[in-house]
């Protein structure tokens, strides 16, 4: 899927046709300068965050360590609540699944609250075939299914279209012919589409944040309680959930909750998120499936180098702080999970050889890993996964990609806070082995002249 | 499907051969004890532009039918074990919960189980006071009385306190910062998409 998205092209090749965008490179430069700045404000705030990053970090590991343990121990704490648990080892069952659940139920529309997981598997696509009309209720995502479009950011899926792009869209489609472009306006035309739809619904879908194992909760973070309305009012819930998004115990979502919001949004809490447990009586769906979705990450987890991906909560700060995400955007790393995270997990969960450019889609200059909040190497499983991709063909792109990364003034100033980074973390390491085994380094000056210069200029 | 469940277990089984251990114990962190937990609730629910009233025990009907009166909400939904001293005079009430009553009120008015003060947040867990979940969805205005009493410090204090009525009842919880919002446009925030579009917090405690 991933190529098929890039239409067959390799990352740089895609980058190329994204970079003369330059719409798509104001519109990217403002948002992740501004939730950047947001994310930094609240971070701040907190005294205890590397704790939190480290107690995430802990609990991922334990989690990945035990993950046949604590799959079985959900299965059998959702099943009590009265949750059915199914187990999908690829998309097509996945899909297959949610198909029977919603033809057993003979239904022709379903509601579904924005999923990353779904997405992965194209559900919506899958349901479509069986002539099951799939409809997004995220407002970004409602605004990329009316387009045929796809996303290119993980929390602003639509982060690529500005206003007037969305207002024409929308008086084309769902909205009053004389919609204005003010946001407000723009949010009360997909309100207005979307209310009944959400009252007359009788099967909601949706993904999950986390899922504790040893109650069997699932959890949903959101902003515009289309989640609550998709996981509260319809009769049946069918929620499809990578196995990797388990919590051992109940007490662990604290952290995650103090966590996620202020690395994703920039808030310090976003303003809804639901926990369910199975069904409760006379509350909500009265009838509740879960599907357990594998579809590669078992082949993630085999790897010991590389299986941190794993730990990952899908924040977006990684995305919101790349040097070259900033400047491609998401589509061109042609992957339902783009920036630093897709170039790591992207390879790893499709086959290095279906994505063997993006490992390379990097600087490595290290920003991502300082965000992360969960802590996740991403410059040292990059190397790693450099070492895996067949050598020749990589090696001539990851060149071509330095050689337009560094061609201006900034880039080259970023390349050389790089190089000061570079030989303690990678040489000697995966794929630079070869470059290193024979040669010596010269050490990298502590400071380059530019920056002296910078400094000392009155 | 028992073929699914073996294989997928199968599968994660062998991929965990090296058995890799993990760090032997997981700390968690010490939450911050901020001096005055209830002033820092309500001066964050504001930030998430929440509306936010500090009344006395006896004052709640009073204030909440003034908020009422604000808005031109006539009909409220209440849950059925509201509080007598909650309830606003000359506001009509009704229990019923049904989706297509609840798209008829104006507004609806509810107790909660814990706020938390470091992000401004309420919580809801279907106990006294609180009613389903569709009720505090639905309408458009949610009126919220948080006694001083349920204020939790952190985020890890709140969790405490509703995880028994998870582990006892499987109780489904709503957390709630501010009133539904997106930023899909460009970043700019819209408050109120499909939730309800205001939200009134009454803090109702000894007034210092
Ligand atoms: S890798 Fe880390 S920073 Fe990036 S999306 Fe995942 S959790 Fe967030």
């Amino acid at each position: 899927m991933s190529s098929a998205r890039r239409g067959g092209a390799t990352f740089p090749q895609a980058a190329h046709v994204e970079l003369r965008n330059t719409q798509l490179r104001r519109n990217l430069g403002h948002a992740t300068r501004t939730i950047r700045a947001k994310r930094a404000a609240v971070v701040d705030e907190l005294d205890n965050w590397q704790q939190l990053r480290e107690a995430g970090a802990a609990i991922k590991r334990d989690v990945m360590a035990n993950l046949d343990t604590y799959l079985v121990e959900f299965e059998r704490a959702a099943t009590d609540a009265g949750a059915t648990v199914h187990w999908a080892p690829d998309a097509d069952a996945a899909n297959d699944l949610v198909a029977g659940i919603v033809a057993g139920h003979g239904e022709h529309e379903v509601v579904k609250v924005k999923s990353l997981t779904t997405d992965e598997i194209g559900l919506n696509d899958a349901l479509a075939a069986r002539g099951v009309d799939a409809l997004e209720t995220d407002f970004a995502e409602l605004i990329l299914q009316l387009d045929g479009d796809w996303s290119s950011h993980i929390l602003v899926p639509a982060i690529h279209r500005n206003r007037s792009e969305i207002r024409d869209l929308l008086r084309r489609t769902i909205g009053p012919a004389d919609l204005s472009d003010d946001p407000a306006a723009l949010a009360e035309a997909a309100r207005i589409h979307l209310r009944e739809r959400f009252l007359r619904a009788r099967i909601g879908i949706s993904g999950a944040n986390f899922a504790i194992a040893e109650t069997g909760t699932l959890v949903v973070l959101e902003s515009e309680g289309n989640g609550r309305m998709c996981t509260t009012l319809p009769e049946v819930l069918i929620s499809v959930v990578g196995i990797e998004k388990l919590l051992p115990r109940f007490e662990h979502l604290a952290v995650f909750m103090q966590l996620l919001p202020r690395s994703s949004t920039g808030e310090r809490m976003n303003p809804y998120t639901s926990l369910w447990t199975g069904v409760t009586p006379g509350d909500g769906p009265g009838e509740m499936h879960v599907v357990l979705l594998d579809n590669g990450r078992s082949d993630v987890l085999r790897d010991p180098d590389g299986r941190e991906a794993l730990h990952c909560i899908r924040c977006s700060a990684c995305l919101n702080v790349c040097p070259v995400y900033e400047r491609t955007g998401g589509h061109a790393y042609g992957s339902i999970y783009p920036g630093p995270i897709g170039a790591i997990l992207t390879p790893q969960l499709e086959g290095i050889g279906a994505a063997a450019s993006l490992p390379y889609a990097s600087s490595l200059c290290g920003a991502c890993y300082e965000v992360c909040p969960v802590k996740i190497d991403i410059p040292r499983v990059l190397v790693h996964l450099r070492g895996l991709t067949p050598k020749r063909g990589a090696e001539r792109r990851a060149m071509r990609t330095l050689a337009w990364l560094f061609a201006d003034a900034g880039r080259y100033r970023r390349a050389q806070r790089l190089a000061r980074v570079l030989p303690a973390r990678v040489a000697g390491a995966g794929p630079m082995r070869a470059w290193t085994a024979g040669r010596d380094l010269p050490a990298v000056a502590p400071q380059s002249f530019r920056e002296w210069w910078h400094e000392r200029r009155p | 499907m028992s073929d699914a469940r073996d294989v997928l277990l199968g599968r994660v089984r062998a991929a965990l051969t090296d058995r890799p251990q993990p760090a032997a114990a997981v700390l968690l962190p010490t939450p911050p004890a901020p001096a005055d937990p209830v002033a820092l609730f309500a001066e964050r629910a504001g930030e998430y532009r929440a509306a936010v009233h500090r009344v006395g025990l006896t004052g709640v009907a009073a204030l909440a039918a003034e908020i009422c009166a604000a808005h031109g909400a006539r009909r409220l939904a209440v849950p059925q074990d509201l509080p007598q001293a909650w309830r606003p005079h000359g506001v009509e009430t009704t229990a019923d919960a049904t989706v297509s009553a609840l798209d008829r009120v104006d507004g609806v008015l509810t107790g909660c189980a814990a706020a938390i003060a470091e992000t401004g947040t309420i919580v809801l867990d279907g106990g006294p006071g609180q009613g389903i979940r569709a009720l505090t969805l639905v309408p458009d205005l949610h009126i919220c009385v948080v006694p001083a009493e349920l204020v939790c410090a952190s985020v890890s204090e709140a969790f405490q306190r509703v995880e028994p009525s998870v582990r006892r009842r499987r109780a489904p919880l709503t957390l709630i910062s501010g009133p539904s919002a997106t930023s899909d446009i460009e970043l700019s925030r819209v408050e109120g998409v499909h939730g309800p579009r205001r939200l009134e917090i009454v803090i109702a405690g000894q007034l210092s």
